[in-house]
């Protein structure tokens, strides 16, 4: 069944073409990578998802619900979440404040206070609870903002290159988190530049190029292409 | 007893200093005072008290929205303003009998409120934030300052109220409460101080409890990140709605409790020294924080005050210094600063003794 389809979605900035009828289609339980080199539309392409972008053209289908002119907000209630490229944490408030925003609107008392302690555990931040976000480590607040995205139990969760200016071992940790979530049910959409962290976690990988889907395929499949090498991979490479 | 800790325990949070039986043992004192006050002081110097009070909801509707909303309202004179008008036309049209300068009093707040719904739709629904929100909401308070100075003419009338232009309107009658026998008329003494007082307590206890809520923990939220709030599913522009209309509303009881104070409210209450004022009470205060406001406009208008009578003809250059020497010492307010400096001191020496 498919959760997620992208039907023809068109975006221009101006002259600029930054999302060329793409079509895409995510099937509910996969993790599904997005790869290509930088300016391909990857990010616009989330931002056309969440809808803080509205297409020129083109259709957004949730659930076979079309979201395409939905509020933003009212795409979370549907069942996306999404965490940042950029962490977006509330860096003035405590690590604790921040899940308890997360997970407020779902759960109250005793409820909540289990919730924010059972989340600081899967994150790690037991002992960073009290501390102010925004004097975190970066892998951390990227976990925190992971964890604020994952509070909300989404269908579909959206990775905005999840593991930027991480460690490899936190990349790799990152990765474990992401699988745990998949194995619960989450289907996963991640923009990623590590590929390393796309062979641990994909089912499927896209290559944006240009705005436009330039390919599509297991990344086994995706390395082998000498075309995908060209754009993408001969570049990371040279 | 446990109905008490729960109440407590909503008064008490993240978003505000002050927990925790000492804290409540000096507000108790600090009331106290506050109550015995007129007993040991003349009628005069007690109202002039009601006149610091007044400005104090001013200030807390700035604290609202600037503070923990993150939205700089330049114009919550405005608000004043309107509230101040709509109780003088309501009351000099329909007068005093039967209690109704309270039903103005909520008349007018309520028409301050609705004024804000329309321009706060227009502008958060319009997706105007950050530095122009602050231009468009100085505008607004500017014209209405620009249209009532205009209304001198005679033909600048609602009903039987002459809107008087630049010498602004006058002779409305004070609160008066019906009593039987013989209703109780709110001078500006030791009756309107008492309610004011009241009316200050409860304000106060009520934005405690509404920032320390979860609807506070989303306006703060809003402040810090207003893109990952609204990716949390909160409809981020109706939070910024309700905000500006609850502080327009706290404006507008300034605005009327002012005008029923001194019985006038004039143009100049929403020009531009007025419009700027509170910023700088809130500001040197600690915007962030709802009792280091209060003490911050205390404080400040008492000094401001002083500096007016007893001879300086400097004390809005005053105010403009301590603005500039607030940001660049305690950008977070000189209040808070202060009161955070208590609190560390308070748990060292705790930490000590334990």
């Amino acid at each position: 069944m498919s959760l997620l389809e992208l039907r023809k979605l068109n975006k221009h900035f101006g002259g600029l073409h930054v999302t060329n009828s793409v079509d895409l289609t995510l099937q509910a339980g996969e993790i599904h990578c997005l790869i290509g080199p930088n300016g391909a539309g990857k990010s616009t392409l989330f931002r056309l998802i969440l809808g803080e972008h509205h297409p020129g053209s083109g259709d957004i289908l949730f659930a076979g619900e079309n979201i395409t002119v939905l509020k933003s907000f009212a795409r979370i209630h549907r069942g996306l979440s999404v965490k940042f490229q950029v962490p977006g944490v509330f860096k003035g408030l405590s690590v604790r404040q921040n899940l308890e925003i997360a997970l407020q609107s779902r759960h109250r008392g005793a409820e909540l206070e289990s919730e924010i302690g059972r989340l600081l555990s899967f994150l790690g931040l037991e002992s960073e609870q009290a501390q102010i976000a925004g004097n975190l480590s970066h892998g951390q607040k990227q976990w925190l903002e992971i964890g604020m995205a994952v509070s909300l139990k989404p269908r579909l969760l959206l990775l905005d290159e999840p593991t930027a200016g991480m460690s490899p071992e936190e990349t790799h940790m990152t990765g474990e988190m992401v699988q745990r979530l998949n194995a619960d049910g989450m289907t996963v959409l991640a923009i990623e530049h590590d590929m390393a962290f796309v062979r641990q976690v994909a089912h499927r990988v896209t290559v944006l190029h240009l705005g436009q889907v330039f390919a599509q395929g297991s990344i086994d499949e995706i390395v082998a292409d000498e075309r995908v090498a060209a754009i993408y991979l001969g570049q990371a490479h040279a | 007893m446990t109905g008490l800790v729960a109440m407590f325990r909503r008064l008490e949070g993240p978003q505000t200093v002050g927990r925790g039986p000492a804290f409540w043992g000096l507000f108790a004192v600090v009331l106290a005072v506050a109550l015995a006050y007129p007993l040991f002081s003349d009628g005069y110097t007690v109202g002039n008290t009601v006149y610091f009070f007044v400005w104090v909801f001013i200030a807390l509707s700035l604290c609202l929205i600037w503070g923990y909303g993150g939205s700089l309202s330049f114009g919550q004179t405005a608000f004043f303003g309107i509230a101040g008008y709509g109780y003088g036309i309501l009351t000099i049209n329909f007068g005093s009998a039967y209690g109704f300068t309270l039903v103005a009093l909520v008349a007018a707040v309520a028409i301050a409120a609705l004024f804000a719904v329309l321009l706060g739709y227009f502008m958060f629904f319009g997706r105007i934030a950050g530095v122009f929100l602050g231009i468009v909401t100085l505008a607004v308070t500017l014209m209405l300052e620009r249209f009532m100075a205009q209304t001198a003419g005679p033909e600048w009338h609602i009903g039987v109220a002459r809107l008087n232009g630049f010498n602004g309107m006058s002779t409305m009658p004070p609160l008066t409460i019906p009593w039987p026998g013989e209703p109780i008329v709110l001078f500006a003494d030791v009756g309107l101080y008492y309610l004011v007082l009241g009316l200050l307590v409860f304000v106060y206890l009520a934005l405690r409890i509404l920032m320390n809520s979860s609807f506070g923990n989303v306006i703060v939220a809003i402040r810090e990140n207003p893109e990952r709030a609204e990716m949390l599913g909160y409809d981020v522009r109706k939070y910024q709605l309700i905000t500006f209309v609850i502080g327009a509303a706290l404006a507008g009881l300034s605005g009327v409790l002012y005008t029923v104070w001194g019985q006038y409210i004039t143009p100049s209450s929403m020009g531009m020294t007025a419009a700027a004022l509170p910023l700088i009470w809130v500001a040197v205060g600690g915007r962030s924080d709802l009792t280091s406001t209060v003490i911050g406009t205390l404080v400040v208008l008492a000094a401001f005050q002083a500096l007016t009578i007893y001879g300086s003809q400097y004390a809005l250059v005053f105010m403009g210094v301590l603005l500039v020497l607030t940001v660049l010492i305690a950008p977070n307010g000189l209040v808070l600063g202060v009161m955070n400096w208590l609190g560390r001191l308070a748990a060292r020496f705790t930490q000590r003794t334990g």
